[in-house]
Formats: structure tokens, sequence, C-alpha cells
């Protein structure tokens, strides 16, 4: 249970990929639903977004991946949470093959929004990522 | 409004004060002169072998409609007389994935293929300037493009292609000086003069900062390496395009189309003023700028949108920066269509959508055009959808007759009523510009830049479609409406093979030990040492650098030691 009355989440982008169009909507999406966001925008490494989260005290995770390095890149950042005993969940948005989903799930990844989610969809996915323990 | 100034104003592009906000309008003209000297040019070009009837047998006449024509100042109608009767445009598909190698080979096999045109795309590691074996690459090397480290790689990418030959172009824009540097070094280590190299490099750093982000440095040492590559090209590759001003990116950034205009002819502008201020003389580089714009699915605003754009460059070319030379004045553009228009649901419609998109360019003259494959929103094209991608283009070219005329819509009531439109919210944007720079574009563009005005217009106006498009307001179909058949299943997506990367760090590993450490220092050094004096063009170091096999990465670590590096100013 968070101690703020709002959902707080840490949106970032790994890596040196520049497409930040999704991730920007994506923070305006979640700031209007009422959440608390955290935007740390373009290269960032697991270890900024980790320092980030804990200074922040954050809820979740957001990670904006575009470049095809989702597999490198998103259990990454898993397991840098888990060596800084973060236990919180990491949302991943971009463009996600089918044929990844699994291992992405399997690497412990949330949830995973492509192309197309509403800002419904992306309010209730982390939501629902935040409420399961 | 008529324009009063004299030419004693043309040469001092920093006068703005003194200019009117909108350049005067040309009235449209049925001058019989101005008829007569546009029969005379479209006599004197050359026609394409083909039938300029439609299929029932109706002759199509080149030219309808009032002056000014085609090939006439300010160009609004085409910049040549005979349009696509004489040349269709180029059919340029850009690719480039996995290592030096596998691209070489593709290249070999267009240019069996009869293509002389080479198109390089790099991966995110080169276009940032990190080396493979940095931190930054892990996941990322040879992914979205060609991997190029060192002068090796690029001596695989073109093995047994003769440079003088062939023309390139590359897109690579916050490196683009070591980059082209590489390429000279080559073509001097296979005898190839300097003044036989053609191609382009998109070089245009403005819209990094504004929209697509793969800066290195901060924005006025890019423009000196900018100017630098502008004066080196000048005297020693006539045959080359330093530069291709992008709004490509600024419109899949988020951008509405009008700013995609307004944003990037104002850069052009500022790369000018840049180029003037350095002491070149416009009509000495002007006719080899470009530039890339984007073709989106909104079919008017993108026509009207083309030819506000060689209305606008001709007039302040002319009139703002003096230029004498037509060609200044002329605007040339590449086309691509919007791939962030695809959808990733029923992803054969984009098909549909690509095709208007390729349509809406050639109604507006596009030079050449890059047709999007439909499976781009799901990752880099396979090979069977880029070439519907390709036939795409070609059946607009061939089978729909609108390269029979010229500038089939000039004198269209709402298309020039859209044209018009554009240009007039084009002109606010300069004026803005103008105004916050004291009269300078540069300065404003640099302005604009610091103080987050082009990143905060392009994500409000993303975001406002975003919303359009949540609240149903805006169909776009599969998304949002007429979603049966979006569960089908995904197609054959191409896969970059992951021992790419190995490949490429064992490959820098090599060249890496191979070289001579002790000169790669020394030359090293004189980048910092050359780098801290703006009167010392860069290119020459740069190039004595990359034949000591220097990487990329090196080279910026260098620069950015005097230039520092360039950190987003968040706006959100």
């Amino acid at each position: 249970m968070s101690a703020h009355p709002n959902i707080r989440i840490v949106l970032a982008k790994l890596g040196l990929d520049g497409h930040d169009r999704g991730l920007r909507v994506v923070t305006r999406m979640l700031r209007d639903a009422g959440f608390e966001v955290i935007y740390l925008g373009l290269r960032q490494t697991a270890d900024m977004v980790v320092a980030a989260a804990l200074q922040e005290d954050a809820d979740a995770v957001g990670l904006s991946l575009h470049n095809a390095s989702h597999l490198t890149l998103a259990p990454r950042m898993i397991d840098a949470l888990r060596d800084a005993g973060l236990d919180i969940p990491v949302i991943v948005g971009g463009i996600i093959p089918d044929v990844d989903v699994q291992p992405l799930r399997d690497a412990g990844v949330a949830a995973i929004l492509g192309p197309g989610a509403s800002s419904d969809d992306v309010a209730a996915a982390v939501r629902e990522a935040v409420a399961t323990p | 409004m008529k324009t009063t100034w004299t030419s004693n104003h043309l040469f001092h592009p920093f006068l703005s004060q003194t200019l009117p906000q909108n350049p005067s309008v040309i009235a449209t003209m049925t001058d019989p002169t101005s008829r007569n000297e546009w029969e005379a040019a479209f006599d004197a070009a050359a026609k394409r072998d083909t039938l300029f009837s439609t299929r029932s047998g109706v002759d199509q006449d080149a030219l309808h409609g009032d002056g000014p024509h085609p090939g006439q100042y300010p160009y609004t109608r085409g910049i040549h007389a005979a349009g696509y009767r004489s040349r269709l445009w180029t059919m340029r598909m850009f690719a480039g994935f996995g290592t030096a190698e596998d691209t070489n080979a593709r290249f070999k096999d267009i240019l069996r293929n009869g293509g002389t045109g080479l198109s390089t795309a790099f991966d995110m590691p080169t276009l940032m300037g990190r080396d493979s074996d940095s931190e930054w690459a892990v996941g990322e090397v040879g992914r979205a493009g060609v991997a190029v480290d060192t002068l090796a790689d690029m001596e695989d990418l073109f093995a047994d292609i003769d440079l003088g030959s062939v023309s390139t172009s590359m897109t690579i824009n916050g490196p683009a000086a070591i980059v082209m540097a590489m390429y000279i070094a080559l073509a001097e280590k296979n005898g190839v003069e300097h003044t036989a190299l053609s191609g382009t490099i998109q070089n245009d750093i403005f819209k990094e900062y504004q929209a697509q982000k793969e800066y290195i440095f901060p924005p006025r040492p890019s423009v000196r390496l900018i100017t630098d590559m502008m004066a080196f090209t000048a005297t020693e590759m006539p045959r080359w395009h330093p530069i291709s001003i992008s709004g490509y990116h600024i419109r899949e950034a988020g951008s509405t189309a009008a700013h995609e205009l307004a944003f990037t002819i104002a850069n052009g502008f500022a790369y000018v003023e840049a180029a003037l201020a350095a002491g070149l003389d416009v009509d000495a580089f002007a006719p080899r700028l470009s530039f890339f714009f984007n073709a989106h699915s909104d079919f008017f605003e993108e026509i009207g949108k083309f030819r506000a754009a060689r209305r606008i460059w001709a007039r302040w070319m002319k009139e703002r920066y003096g230029a004498k030379d037509p060609k200044s004045q002329m605007l040339r553009f590449h086309t691509q269509t919007a791939g962030v228009s695809l959808t990733a649901q029923q992803p054969k419609n984009n098909i549909a959508r690509v095709a208007l998109q390729a349509l809406s360019g050639a109604l507006g003259g596009t030079q050449s055009l890059h047709t999007d494959s439909y499976d781009e929103a799901l990752a880099l094209p396979t090979e069977e959808a880029a070439r519907i991608a390709l036939r795409t283009q070609q059946i607009v070219a061939y089978e729909t007759g609108v390269t029979s005329v010229v500038d089939p819509l000039g004198g269209a009531p709402y298309v020039e009523w859209m044209t018009d439109e554009m240009e007039r919210r084009a002109e606010e944007v300069f004026a803005h510009l103008d105004d916050i720079g004291d009269g300078s574009i540069l300065e404003g563009v640099y302005a604009g830049i610091d103080d987050g005005y082009f990143v905060s217009e392009i994500a409000e106006a993303s975001y406002r479609f975003e919303r359009e498009v949540n609240a149903g307001e805006r169909i776009i179909v599969g998304v949002n409406a007429f979603t049966e058949g979006n569960d089908e299943s995904e197609q054959n997506l191409l896969r970059i093979d992951p021992a790419t990367e190995e490949l490429q760090l064992k490959r820098l590993g090599e060249v890496k030990k191979a070289r001579d450490d002790a000169a790669v220092s020394d030359v090293l050094a004189r980048i910092r040492t050359d780098a801290a004096d703006p009167t010392v063009n860069l290119m020459p170091v740069l190039i004595d650098a990359v034949k000591s096999y220097a990487t990329e990465g090196e080279i910026v670590s260098a620069l950015e030691d005097v230039f520092g590096t360039y950190v987003e100013r968040t706006v959100i």
C-alpha cells in the first residue's frame, strides 16, 4: 500500500533511443488521470531510474522502448530494482512484437502496452500492476 | 503587400526588423510572356518516352491554369517547367541493418539491379557517437541500422564499390562530420578524388534538439561543425549535399503540418544565416541545400504544405538573403510517407494509407520519395513489405496519370487556399522566431531550443491528437473504429540476429589492437586544439583522425572535452 494518496510512477527511456513522443503523451495521460508522474525522459540508465524511484518513493516504473532493445533493457531494469531491494512493478510500453511478450512477462514485466493503447488502458494497467502483490 | 527594400539590404541577414513580416504576395498572373517563357522552357526539356494521354485517348496537355507557371519564381507550381514529364521522382528506399558486411551485400544487390543511389541507415550507437563497446550500446548494436565504429567498418561497408560512380545518402546528424570524414578518407585510400564524390548527408542538427533528440554537443558548436562541412564541401566536393533540412522527424514527433513546414524552413534560414556569418557566399552553397518532408494523411493539407514550402523558400532566399542564382531559390525536397500514421492494428490497411500519402507527395511535386512498408509499426520491414511499398509508388507514378500534367491541382480554389493558409501559418512562426532572435532567425532558433518552444509546441500537438483519437472525435480505422479483424495473428517480422553485436565487438577489438595508439592520441590532442579555435575548419583534422583508426566514440569524446555535452531541458 502506497504512502501517498495517488500512485507515483517514474517514467523513463533507457538507452540511446530518442523516440520520446509516446512517453510524453503517456506522462500527460497519467497526470490527467490523477497519477503523480516523475518524468525522467531520455538517456537514462537502470541505476538512474532506481535512484529516482528510491528518492521519489515511487509505486511503479514505466519504460518506453522502441528500438528492439526491450529484451536486453527491461530485464536489466528489473534486476537493478531487485538489487536495490525495491519491490515495485515495471510496465513496458512501445513496439513489442507478440513473440516477445511472454519472455518479457517471464522476466518479471508486470504489463506491456502496445501502440493504440488508450489513456484508460494505460491508467488501468498501472493501477492493476500496483495493486497486484 | 509589396516589398520596398533595396538591394543594399540583401546581404544583411540580421537586419530583419526592416523586413515585411509576410513577404509580398505574388498576384496570380495571366501575363502572356510568362506563358511563352514556360513554353520555351518546356520545349527545351527532355521528355519521358511514354504516352501522355488517358486510356480513353484524351491527350493530356502538360500545363493548365495561370502563371507563375512551373519553373517560374516563386516556384509554387514546381521548380521544373516540365515536371514529371521530364523525369519521375527518384524512388529512394532507405535501408540498412546488421554489420557493415551485411549492408555491403545489400548495396551490391542494388547496384547489380541497376540502382545508382545507396542509402545508409546507421544503428543507434553510431548515430549517438558511441562505440559498439560502450556501455550505452548494449542491445542496440546493428539493430536499427549498420554499426560504424572506425574507418575499417566504412571500408567493409563500401568494399568493391566505386565511390566515384555511386551517389551515397547517409542519414546521420550529431556525428555527421566524423562519418563524412570516414567516407572522404576511404575515397582517398581508393584513389577517388574528392570532387568525384556525390551524395547527401543529413546533418540537420536543429531538428534533433526539436524533435528526434539524437544530439551530442550543444547547438552552437554543432552548427560550427555544420558550417565547417559546408565550407569544406563548397570547395572540395561540389557534387556533395552537406545538409538535408528535415521536417520529417518534427512531424513524426507529433507536430502539425504547418509547424513541420515552419520549423523546417526556419531551420533552413538559420543554416543560411550561419553560413553567411561564416563568410560563405549564398549562391556558393544554397544550390546544394535540400529538404526532407513528411507526407501524412490529411491529403490537401499536405499538398498545400509542399507548394507553400517552395514559395516561401524562393521568396526569402531572394528577398532576405540576396540569392541571385535561381537554383538558390528553388526548394528541392525528398518525401517519406508518415511512419507514425501506420497502425499496428490490421497492418495491411497501411498499404492504402501509404498509397494516398505517396499520391500527395506526387501532387506536391516531390523530387524523391520513400514509401513506408506496411509492417513498420511493428518492426523493421520485411523484404516482401518493402517491395509492396516500392510497387505502391510505382503504381502512383506509372498508372494514375498524375505525372502527365505539371502541378495538376494548381489553380484549384481549395488547393490554392490551403497553400496560402500553410504559408500564413508558417510566416507567424517566422515572425515569432525573428522576434525572440532580435532580428535573426538563427538566434531565434537557438532561443526556441533553449526555452523549449519547439519541444512544447510539438508535445502539445501530439497530445491534442491523442485526446481527439481517445475521445473518438477523430477516426483512425482499426484503432478506434472498424476494429473487426484486429485479432488476426501477427505477420512475419524481421528479426535481427543477436550475433551481430558479438561480431561487431570482435571487429572493433581487432582494429584497436592493430592500430598505432600513440598516433591516435596525437591526433585526438590535435582535435581538441583545433576545436578550441573557431577559426579553424575541423574537417582536415577529422580526416586525419579517422585514418589513424581512432573510433567515432573517441573522436566524439575529444570534441566533447571542448564543446561540452547537450542535456535537454525537460518540458512536458
